[in-house]
């Protein structure tokens, strides 16, 4: 059995559905008893008759109930005891007499998951919920427990939706001649590790945005390689702004120095200043500024030996570019 | 090409543990330099290397690449597996060297998902 599947309550887990089953499990265990329980509760006195009990179960649909006294619980009386009674025709006597006094319970403060422990330990189909101080609270079911989890997923989704709403439409929902939104990042010279960093900030940025898949991609790409040069080849690294507009992208790389010292050269296929480390990560094959022309639709690079370089890239945006293509 | 297929036919180990292997693979790619890899691949491939630094993943991400395989049994470090994990791309290893897992991959139908020369220099660059 080295399938790797993991059977959980009697439902096998595979790779395909581990995801949203995680979320659930998550939350069973962010849930707390008080999130999900009923507050509303039925409870019987223990001088109640056992017709009275019968009828209560009835017309609330339930299978029992706690007995209290001055807010305290003394037992539960559940469909069984009153079959019980029934059996021996003792339909008048008093709850007291036929109630279960042993009862298992849950505390409000507890997890949901500690609760479903208690419900499969147990097989009671409903438990009181106690507070800290002993004090009955609420009454908690299994189905209370789904409803929860429910209730909590679907806020999730609409949280997620919201956002998700409110990122792609950022450009139509205010109001003024130019909206620019403007993203920085401080980029270190030699930091190979976190290299990259950055650009997956701004490629996710850009899809949250709405971009399609297509301009992220470029945009990634091309800043990418630009990040990688600030970490290579400057002396103290530089500064990453991306600047989004409805209609274009402008993404500029901005370092002081040491600068490039013949632009013309470095922007010829396969010419490369770049060390043997850097060769070994695997850059350094003097294609970088090539491929950032490549992805992007303006270029332009200003650069003095001494002084720093600034690359300036802009892509410019299909009309209506922000509401197509954003899964 | 299913990702799960491609594992099968190249005895893959798969060392990332919290990334979905459901995955759907157009093409494949195989490069040692970084630059070439996104110069050239198209979106959707897997890609065969002998690199092993984490940048291989960032590479990935902004390439759109399925997955990495990583050839003659490289084992990359944990930051390598730390950020494919996190950034959701998967990571195998194969005993296979470079040109035997193209072959095996490209005779079982799996098509280069490499940009021509012609077509990637075919650039405003003058």
């Amino acid at each position: 059995m080295n399938e790797p599947t993991h059977r959980r309550q009697g439902r096998v887990v595979t790779d395909q559905n581990a995801h949203e089953i995680s979320r659930v499990e998550e939350l069973s265990y962010e849930l707390k008893v008080f999130d999900v329980m009923s507050q509303d509760m039925t409870i019987v006195q223990p001088d109640t008759k056992i017709t009275e009990v019968l009828q209560l179960l009835r017309k609330r649909r339930i299978s029992g109930m706690p007995v209290v006294v001055d807010h305290k619980m003394i037992g539960l009386i559940s469909l069984e005891d009153v079959v019980h009674a029934l059996s021996d025709k003792n339909i008048d006597a008093a709850v007291k007499t036929y109630m279960t006094t042993e009862v298992m319970t849950v505390n409000d403060y507890d997890s949901v998951v500690r609760a479903l422990e208690s419900f499969t330990r147990s097989g009671y189909g409903r438990l009181p919920v106690m507070d800290k101080a002993g004090q009955l609270v609420g009454m908690l079911t299994k189905g209370d427990i789904t409803r929860g989890i429910l209730n909590s997923l679907q806020k999730d989704y609409q949280e997620e939706e919201i956002r998700r709403y409110r990122a792609s439409h950022l450009f139509e929902d205010i109001d003024s001649d130019r909206t620019t939104l403007v993203l920085r990042y401080r980029i270190r010279a030699g930091d190979f590790n976190q290299g990259g960093q950055a650009s997956s900030s701004i490629k996710r940025a850009l899809k949250r945005l709405g971009a399609n898949p297509q301009i992220a991609r470029r945009c990634g790409i091309a800043i990418y390689e630009a990040e990688m040069n600030l970490i290579i080849h400057t002396n103290d690294g530089g500064i990453i702004k991306v600047e989004v507009e409805a209609h274009r992208i402008k993404m500029q790389a901005i370092d002081t120095g040491p600068g490039i010292a013949d632009v013309h050269k470095a922007l010829q296929a396969g010419y490369s200043t770049a060390s043997h480390k850097v060769r070994e990560l695997g850059f350094g094959a003097g294609m970088g500024l090539v491929n950032i022309k490549r992805c992007v639709d303006d270029f332009d690079i200003e650069s003095n030996p001494g002084m720093g370089t600034r690359l300036i890239m802009k892509i410019y945006l299909p009309h209506n570019n922000k509401t197509e293509d954003t899964a | 090409m299913k990702l799960k297929e491609i594992i099968d036919l190249i005895g893959g180990q798969v060392l990332t543990s919290e990334v979905s292997l459901e995955r759907n693979i157009k093409g494949g790619f195989g490069a040692d330099l970084m630059s070439d890899v996104l110069a050239s691949v198209q979106e959707g491939a897997v890609l065969l290397t002998g690199l092993c630094n984490p940048q291989v993943v960032r590479t990935a991400q902004m390439a759109d690449i399925q997955a990495i395989i990583f050839v003659r049994a490289k084992m990359p470090p944990t930051e390598t597996i730390t950020l494919a994990n996190q950034e959701d791309i998967p990571l195998i290893c194969s005993l296979y060297g470079m040109f035997e897992l193209c072959g095996r991959l490209y005779q079982a139908g799996l098509e280069s998902l490499e940009v021509p020369v012609s077509d990637s220099e075919n650039c405003s660059c003058e």
